[in-house]
């Protein structure tokens, strides 16, 4: 194992391999259901239910983020909402240049909230946005680069814990403030929607849908083997060493804050990522991502799938989500009882949540998972 | 209409000053002359309508005022027989209307059957300003006041004069005040340079706007030709005084805001300051068991409907056990589990919050119940003419520095504060020496949640009472906590105050939404220079 080149390391642990045999055969399987079984028929899966593990998919993606950065670095990030938000308004930008002039104004460049408030031109920070490759770049970039400021400064102040928390949440509280304003030129409490295509391809058809409930299906792959092979190098071990012990890791010799610093850029590209993969599949991308309950949540679901694993996020992202499209279709009101009750129940009785579950069968069963080791030594 | 009949105060009426021989001695109008006077006003040419009013104010009639309100209002009407009627209310078909003369009520009448007496834009301000004169005799100084109010920039050469001997005969000086200004206004704008005077340091818009009218050269100076340029002068020179002034004022309104919302601030922060501050517990419910108070407000009144003072009283004690026991129950029930977990324990009462905010929404209502200010809450106190500070704003902030005095003392003077003191500071040791840590944590959390309740009572008296009255608080609490120092009373006070007003000073220039933007990135930014707030706590205990 150690010769291997610590990028694929990933692929040589059993966990990892099951999670991308799971995932691949999930993706194969709806695919299938969708193109070759015909329509009417009950196995039939409708365009609307792969849109809907699309969008399942990319929580699936942020919630791995999440994980990186508490479970492997003990930061609780209240404020990873808006990393994903910032991708996906990347994304709706592009998306709102591809619209062209067949938007309700037929406005040849400017998008119709900018022409409803009288703009004669396009702000400086629209510039660009209809070239695909600079608006993915975009999606990476600018949620990187709000990582690094905010990180490069609390991490340096060692705001560490609880604190560190409560900024994150200030972080995208104050952001949601600024995106409700028409003058940021983000259309406002709308945001951006009406969307059309994405790289010429009609966004409405359903091959489309399939196409990027695939392309998220992959993203979710090679995020996932990243984070795995990032946590099982040897800077994944500091960042370990940090989260139990921060000042013993310190007084070692090591630069804690660059690490901290690294990693949560990364995690924060990565929700960027999962945002800009959610905001076509959804159509829609309005300031209500940034709402601190939404951060909030994420991190119930890295919670109740299993800190510290990444396939427990990823199980969590999807376990709350589908209990979620259940329950507001059902019962509408009570959803926050559950989703409130979820939060006590998990963090009193489960604190490892499902794959913490697993992992007790697996251990029972004579495996030892290398990261629940570590979990194990720190606890 | 019925409050026509006010005696003159001084012997002397509009009349005797208007038409000094004709009214002197007149005997009360008989109602053949009343009917004469108000038909005078069933003409079509407004010009004769007007001359009609003029009649009406001279002819001292009780029941003048009566009339030219009813006017005013479009509800004196004709009937097809030729009476004149005040129509009461006009909503459907069917008007209930009492006669004009008599002002007996006559039941009933078909709108179809009533003329209403049409007025323009000119006569409304013909009757305004007549009203005024009219009022300008009550026995009561609350409308004489009123009146001199109407009266500024309103005054022509006809009233000039009268005016004159009206100020003279006022008893009441703030009355005989406006009056002076009133008349001044109208001297200078004949041009008199010794009204400005009696302007100067007036804070009225309408001063305001008449100085800069005479300071832009827009009035002809009564003097010799040359002496413009000096009216227009000393208007600009107390013109400028005045917005000296005023810039003081609106500097004390900005500071009165702020600390109106820095009280807000300090009630909503400061019982989480006792729970995260001293026990170390994120309590992210705290902000529903403010909602908890509110609504315990809100009970209270409907409990007692018709007093809402009363309620609002009981609502104190009422909404700090409610939250209490709420807060004794969210400890026992959770939080025991987490100790020592903060990052779990803040997941948790997250769940609480969301569970609490359903829960009100399930039982009560999603939408916003009203909570009624109670009469001696409501008002403003006008310190002047451009400055007024509103009564309930004053009571939350008297109501939470007495709260935070209340609290700084059980945290030093009493059995409880040493205890939470001692178990804040070494938990191990504090119980080695026989202090019960499980129920000091238990009677700590029940004091913050508490106080929360009651910060609740006090936020339902300025804010609407809602599900998700909560949720508004809780980050500004916590920015409030953090910025002031965890675990530091006084850092929460100055915090909360401070963050108040710096808010209400960046509001005017930069909007509501971005001053809040501003101050949150401030915190952050703060939080990095000084992790631990403005009053770090020193020694062993910061380091927990």
């Amino acid at each position: 194992m150690q010769s291997r080149s610590w990028l694929m390391r990933p692929f040589g642990e059993r966990s990892t391999l099951i999670f991308l045999g799971v995932l691949l055969a999930t993706m194969a399987l709806v695919t299938l259901l969708h193109v070759a079984v015909p329509a009417g028929h009950p196995l039939h899966a409708s365009a609307y239910t792969v849109n809907l593990f699309g969008k399942y998919l990319s929580y699936a993606l942020l919630a791995v983020a999440v994980d990186l950065v508490w479970g492997y670095l003990g930061i609780l990030s209240l404020g990873h909402g808006a990393f994903f938000a910032l991708g996906g308004y990347a994304m709706g930008m592009y998306l709102m240049r591809q619209i062209g002039d067949r938007g309700v104004y037929g406005h040849p460049v400017l998008p119709d909230f900018m022409v409803f408030l009288n703009w004669d031109s396009l702000p400086w920070y629209w510039h660009g946005f209809d070239m695909a490759g600079f608006a993915f770049l975009m999606v990476l970039l600018v949620p990187g680069a709000l990582a690094l400021v905010f990180g490069f400064l609390a991490f340096r102040s060692r705001v560490t814990g609880v604190y560190l928390s409560i900024i994150t949440q200030a972080l995208t509280f104050a952001l949601m403030l600024a995106f409700f304003r028409n003058e940021m030129g983000f259309g406002g409490n709308n945001g951006l929607t009406d969307f059309r295509e994405i790289l010429g391809f009609n966004l409405r058809s359903s091959d489309t849908r399939l196409g990027l409930f695939l392309a998220t299906g992959v993203a979710l792959a090679l995020g996932y083997v990243l984070c795995r092979a990032i946590v099982t190098s040897k800077l994944g071990r500091v960042c370990v060493a940090t989260r139990d012990a921060e000042a013993r890791t310190r007084f070692l010799g090591y630069r804690v804050e660059r690490f901290q610093l690294f990693v949560f850029v990364v995690s924060a590209m990565l929700a960027g990522l999962a945002g800009a993969l959610y905001v076509p599949q959804v159509g829609i991308i309005n300031p209500s991502e940034f709402s601190p309950l939404f951060s909030i949540e994420i991190v119930l679901w890295v919670a109740l799938g299993g800190r510290a694993t990444l396939y427990g996020a990823v199980i969590g992202a999807i376990l709350v989500n589908y209990a979620k499209t259940v329950f507001t279709g059902v019962m509408p009101d009570a959803w926050l009882f559950a989703l409130g009750g979820l939060f006590v129940l998990v963090t009193v009785f489960l604190p490892r949540g499902v794959a913490g579950l697993l992992a007790l069968r697996l251990r029972r069963s004579g495996d030892s998972d290398a990261s629940f080791s570590a979990k194990e030594a720190a606890a | 209409m019925a409050d026509g009949s006010r005696p003159c105060p001084h012997a002397r009426t509009w009349s005797t000053l208007a038409t000094p021989a004709s009214a002197q001695d007149a005997e009360r109008s008989d109602d053949t002359t009343a009917q004469a006077l108000l038909a005078a006003l069933d003409v079509s040419s407004f010009a004769a309508k007007g001359e009609a009013i003029e009649a009406i104010v001279r002819s001292d009639d009780p029941r003048a005022r009566g009339w030219l309100q009813a006017l005013l209002d479009g509800r004196l009407q004709r009937t097809d027989d030729g009476r004149f009627v005040v129509v009461l209310d006009n909503a459907g078909r069917q008007w209930p209307v009492e006669d004009a003369l008599t002002g007996e009520a006559l039941g009933e009448m078909s709108r179809r059957d009533l003329d209403r007496i049409g007025i323009n834009n000119a006569l409304r301000n013909q009757l305004r300003s007549a009203i005024a004169v009219v009022d300008l005799y009550a026995a009561d100084v609350g409308l004489r006041r009123a009146s001199a109010e109407r009266l500024l920039g309103e005054v022509d050469g006809d009233l000039a004069g009268p005016l004159a001997e009206v100020i003279e005969a006022e008893p009441d000086a703030r009355v005989k005040e406006r009056l002076l200004q009133a008349l001044a206004i109208y001297r200078l704008e004949q041009g008199e340079v010794e009204a400005i005077d009696d302007l100067r340091g007036s804070l009225h818009p309408r001063v305001r706007v008449a100085l800069a009218r005479a300071a832009s050269g827009a009035v002809e100076s009564r003097a010799a030709a040359d002496d413009g340029p000096v009216l227009a002068e000393e208007a600009r020179r107390a013109l400028s005084g005045i917005e000296q002034k005023l810039k003081v004022n609106r500097a004390v309104e900005t500071l009165y805001f702020g600390l109106s919302l820095g009280s807000v601030l300090v009630l909503a922060a400061i019982g989480l300051a006792i729970t995260f501050g001293v026990m170390g517990v994120i309590n992210m419910a705290h902000g529903e068991l403010i909602m908890l108070g509110a609504y315990t407000t809100w009970a209270m009144q409907q409990w007692l409907p018709g007093q809402p003072g009363l309620a609002l009283i009981l609502a104190i004690p009422a909404g700090f056990l409610v939250a209490a026991l709420a807060g004794i129950a969210i400890e026992r029930g959770v939080i025991q589990f987490l100790k020592g977990r903060p990052l779990e324990t803040l997941l948790a009462t997250f769940g609480i919050s969301l569970i609490l905010q359903q829960l009100v929404r399930t039982v009560i209502s999603p939408l916003n119940r009203t909570v009624v200010t109670p009469e001696w809450m409501s008002g403003s106190i006008a310190i002047n003419d451009a400055l007024s500070l509103t009564l309930n704003r004053m009571v939350v902030l008297g109501f939470a520095l007495v709260m935070f005095a209340a609290l700084i003392l059980i945290m030093r003077r009493t059995r409880l504060g040493l205890e939470v003191r001692a178990v804040t500071q070494n938990r191990a040791m504090a119980r080695s020496m026989g202090i019960r840590a499980t129920r000091v944590d238990i009677l700590t959390f029940a004091l913050g949640s508490g106080v929360a309740g009651l910060a609740g009572v006090a936020l339902s008296q300025l804010t609407n009472v809602g599900p998700n009255l909560g949720q508004n608080y809780i980050i500004d609490s916590f920015m409030v906590v953090v910025f002031g120092g965890v675990g530091n009373l006084w850092g929460t006070l100055v915090a909360g105050l401070s963050l108040g007003v710096i808010n209400q000073v960046l509001e005017p220039w930069a909007g509501a939404v971005m001053a809040k933007i501003i101050v949150l990135v401030f915190i952050i930014l703060f939080i990095q220079k000084r992790p631990r707030g403005l009053f770090p706590q020193k020694g062993r205990a910061a380091e927990g």
